[in-house]
């Protein structure tokens, strides 16, 4: 059963073609008139050549040996990969969205400028903040933007602050952002709850801190109960406090991160609203700050001026942009349907039934696996493989095992501080009938574990390959096909 | 209501659960969240809509705007109107593909994982590089990675930009350095392009890259010739930002000796779509593929010794190395690079050539019958590619506001951006405009005054 796919140099005949474009309508002139020879291309370009029969049916091929959420369960810890609505594709591809321009003139954009000065108010609403920007496109991206902001807010005061603080729970993009945005990071312990400790987050605090960037519930699922007094030993040391929005989904309608003192939040609009992540991207990252940061947030912003909108460029203290145009537009568009569609009410039951599965899910599996830190959960939980490894059975070869009954596996190996970790993340959007089959897997495999580790360490046996060597792969990087490698 | 049928579980479903988990209501799991910190009340949203009413809505929304199907555009700047064949939408609109996440568990994302690679070679064949990258956000932040990447491979902080770059691009290199504290100074025009002798001049031994971008933003194409020679002399590095579009014609970043070639992708099968999602690529020399930003497709073997791909080299990478990743970039544009990849498939080598032949041939036509017009002027002399600066009689605002009255959308008004340049226009030209449109063009500019 189990096949190579032919890659698509290796298909196809030369004289082949595949779209076909119209004649040249204007007078064609020599070519060396237009381009000189030594501005002209030398290397001949050696792309295939195929028909458009053979192309869809290459592709067709590839998305045979993929999962995608429309093929089944994706319980991946942080990533929230919940149902996308096919409503959303629909609507980001209306011409009217698709095919705009983005120098075009504000008067003949502004449908485009009111869906954006809409979207704002309700992410402003949800997350309790007072101006929102678009212009990042992934999670990333947005911690990026805001500690650029962070940062310009505390220079606007006098102040060089650049040391950031970040639990070791956090997601590795915190650290990277921070490093990105030239700070120093300090890394805050867990304490034994799972939680910030907030005694050794004092001590660390001093006239150098920027920023505490956290995750609420943080990465193991667990609220930070704290928070008001983190929030204010933060701001009593004169930092400033960042949401990451990675987990927004366990909380809409309960809490907001504004109101738990956070100053500045980006979102996830690919995690939390439902938009598709493509394979890995495009996402859309706005960030959300307090009114004290807004004067610092990228050009433009879209103001309203009696019925009109437009793109305000007029904004002295801006750090600038931070993406070529207006962020992920396409984006933000799926994001605003699923929004207006979801109401104030869909949106607080989406967060209930996120963690409403994720505590039912916990409770029976806690039996099989290591539940380290065994309290209340949010919209995910943490297991470790410690029992199981003692068989000689790890995090990554349970995941694995998983792919043979058709369920994508956990996020392994991280939060970094529990060992051996698979963060399981259900969302709102699957049913209890999903969440019993993924939980009897998930008990067979640990059963296995005891039983027989060596049907687990050989796993998967059903998938359209066995399993890769990455070691390999890192050692002989081969990152392009070339004829010689055939 | 509304919005509801993406939430399966039913209240007797909820009932059964809260009872195995061991509590009463759903308030109950709620209970960690301090008194002080809960939302009291329901949020400020609008009554929801069903799937027919938000699709009139986004409909009358959409419908509010004027775009490129239904006007005449000559706009570019970084973002292109090119002819997208009907296969890609296709193919992107697999849901295997659009509705699955980073392909980190490799075994069950072969499909993802082989056109990654297959897009990363791809883009080696366009820009003879020898290394490329699954995507980053968009040409801007490309040409802002690869700075902060040529500064990390000199050790070395400062970084030269040409003022030839696109605006907004530059605007995005300088939020980058500032942030980093990497110093940015900018290389001169000269007659619309890059200063080569002031170059020179300011490459100094602190110098990590020298940024050009080819064709440059006035749709010129820059003198090559030495120019790596110069930088690498110094022991710098050359970083481009090229148009794939332009490529099949136009002399390669590797053939001029550029040790990072990136620029925007969008072009390649993505429509405009108001400036996002766009694509950034990034190619370099594989000796750099170590410091490579971004996540990168490898071939590597299954335990049975079959080809596969995984995600590879992922200790450059911000979940293994933390503060000290080359880039903090998570989140990629991995559906428009496959929706590149299919437009390149489509194509192939032929229809790749005719592209730009059509943008090349139709951009003089348009240039040369603009430029006959009273008052109009061409900005700078030399070869162009698809887009060109012409200095107009009047302002480019007041010209925009009559040419959409005639239902074209005209080009990008430049003064803004080099008030040096006085009333001016950066007009694009792509193989989507007809013979027909470019002359209604320029009789509508002849009626102008």
């Amino acid at each position: 059963m189990r096949k190579e796919k032919e890659l698509l140099f290796e298909m196809g005949a030369p004289g082949r073609r595949g779209a076909l474009l119209p004649a040249c309508d204007v007078l064609a002139r020599p070519l060396g008139d237009l381009l000189p020879e030594k501005a002209q291309r030398g290397l001949s370009l050696e792309l295939p050549e195929l028909s458009e029969g053979e192309v869809i049916r290459h592709y067709t091929a590839l998305s045979a040996r993929n999962h995608g959420v429309d093929s089944g369960f994706y319980p991946l810890g942080s990533c929230t990969m919940k149902y996308n609505p096919k409503v959303n594709e629909e609507a980001a591809a209306l011409p009217g969205f698709a095919y705009l321009h983005p120098c075009q003139d504000d008067s003949t954009v502004q449908g485009a400028l009111e869906l954006l000065y809409r979207a704002e108010a309700y992410l402003n609403e949800i997350t309790g903040m007072d101006r929102v920007t678009f212009q990042p496109v992934a999670g990333a991206h947005g911690e990026l933007t805001g500690l650029m902001l962070i940062l310009a807010y505390h220079r606007s005061r006098g102040e060089n602050r650049n040391k950031v603080l970040i639990p070791d729970s956090a997601h590795g993009t915190n650290p990277a952002s921070a490093a990105m945005a030239g700070c120093s990071v300090v890394q805050i312990p867990s304490d034994a709850r799972g939680l910030v400790d907030l005694e050794a987050l004092k001590k660390a605090l001093d006239e150098d801190t920027a920023a505490l960037m956290l995750t609420n519930p943080n990465t193991l699922g667990l609220f930070e109960e704290e928070i008001a007094a983190i929030a204010a030993a933060v701001h009593g040391a004169g930092g400033l406090l960042y949401y990451d929005g990675a987990n927004l989904n366990a909380i809409m309608g309960y809490t907001r991160p504004g109101d738990m003192g956070f100053d500045v939040v980006h979102l996830n609009l690919h995690k939390t609203f439902a938009t598709p992540h493509g394979g890995g991207g495009p996402g859309s990252g706005p960030v959300g700050v307090k009114e004290r940061l807004v004067p610092f947030l990228p050009l433009p912003l879209v103001e309203k001026r009696g019925a009109d909108f437009y793109l305000d460029y007029d904004r002295p203290q801006s750090i600038g942009k931070v993406h070529g145009f207006h962020g992920n537009f396409g984006v933000v568009v799926k994001a605003y349907t699923y929004m207006a569609m979801m109401g104030a009410a869909g949106l607080k039951q989406a967060a209930a039934d996120a963690v409403l599965n994720a505590n039912y899910l916990m409770e029976r599996l806690k039996k099989s696996y290591l539940l380290t830190h065994d309290r209340l959960c949010k919209h995910e939980f943490v297991l470790s493989a410690a029992w199981q490894k003692k068989n000689g059975v790890s995090a990554a070869d349970i995941a694995k095992a998983l792919l043979d009954y058709g369920f994508h596996p956990p996020t392994v190996y991280f939060p970094l501080i529990v060992e051996e970790a698979l963060m399981v993340e259900p969302t709102e959007t699957e049913s209890k009938t999903t969440l019993d089959r993924f939980a009897t897997a998930m008990e067979e495999i640990a059963r296995l574990a005891g039983e027989d580790p060596a049907q687990v360490t050989g796993a998967p046996h059903t998938t359209p390959v066995g399993r890769l060597d990455e070691v390999r792969a890192s050692r002989q990087p081969r990152v392009r096909w070339t004829p010689a490698a055939k | 209501m509304s919005g509801m049928h993406y939430l399966p579980l039913t209240d007797k479903e909820r009932r059964e659960m809260l009872e195995s988990i061991g509590v009463s209501s759903v308030e109950e799991l709620f209970r960690d969240i301090p008194a002080k910190v809960r939302f009291q009340g329901k949020l400020r949203l609008p009554q929801p809509l069903s799937e027919w009413e938000a699709l009139a809505h986004l409909g009358s929304l959409a419908a509010r705007n004027k775009n490129l199907k239904s006007c005449v555009s000559f706009l570019g700047a970084g973002v292109y109107d090119h002819f997208i064949p009907s296969i890609v939408r296709h193919v992107t609109g697999r849901s295997e593909f659009y509705t699955s996440y980073t392909p980190y568990q490799a075994e069950i994302s072969q499909g993802v994982l082989q056109a990654i690679f297959e897009y990363q070679t791809m883009i080696c064949l366009l820009t003879g590089m020898e290394a490329a990258n699954a995507s980053l956000y968009d040409g801007a932040t490309a040409l802002a990675e690869g700075a902060v990447m040529a500064c990390a491979v000199t050790g070395r902080s400062k970084v030269l930009v040409s003022r030839s770059v696109n605006p907004f691009y530059r605007q995005v290199l300088e939020n980058y350095c500032d942030t980093r504290g990497l110093t940015l100074e900018e290389v001169p025009l000269r007659e619309g392009k890059t200063d080569l002798a002031k170059a020179e001049s300011l490459i100094g031994d602190g110098v990590a890259a020298l940024a050009l971008q080819q064709p440059n933003f006035f749709g010129l194409l820059e003198e090559m010739d030495g120019v790596s020679g110069m930088v690498h002399g110094r022991g710098a590095l050359l970083v481009v930002s090229v148009d794939p579009i332009s490529l099949p014609l136009v002399r390669t970043p590797a053939e001029y000796g550029a040790d990072i070639a990136c620029g925007e992708g969008q072009p390649l099968g993505n429509p405009p779509s108001f400036g996002g999602p766009l694509l950034g690529f990034f190619a370099a020399r594989e000796k750099y593929i170590r410091r490579m930003p971004g996540r990168i497709a490898g071939e590597t073997v299954d335990s049975d010794g079959r080809r596969g791909f995984v995600l590879t080299l992922q200790t450059r990478e911000q979940h293994i190395r933390r503060e000290r990743a080359t880039s903090n970039i998570c989140s990629n544009q991995a559906l428009n690079a496959l929706a590149a990849a299919v437009y390149m498939a489509a194509l192939g080598p032929a229809g790749m050539r005719e592209v730009a032949e059509l943008c090349l041939q139709k951009a003089a036509y348009a240039r040369e019958k603009l430029t006959a017009l009273d008052g109009f002027r061409l900005a700078f002399p030399g070869a162009y590619f698809k887009e060109f600066a012409v200095r107009l009689p009047g302002e480019a605002l007041d010209l925009n506001r009559y040419l959409l009255e005639h239902n074209i959308i005209g080009g990008l008004d430049l003064e803004p951006y080099y008030p040096e340049l006085g009333p001016s226009a950066l007009f694009c030209v792509t193989e989507t405009r007809t013979r027909a449109e470019i002359d209604a063009l320029v009789q509508a500019l002849e009626g102008w005054s």
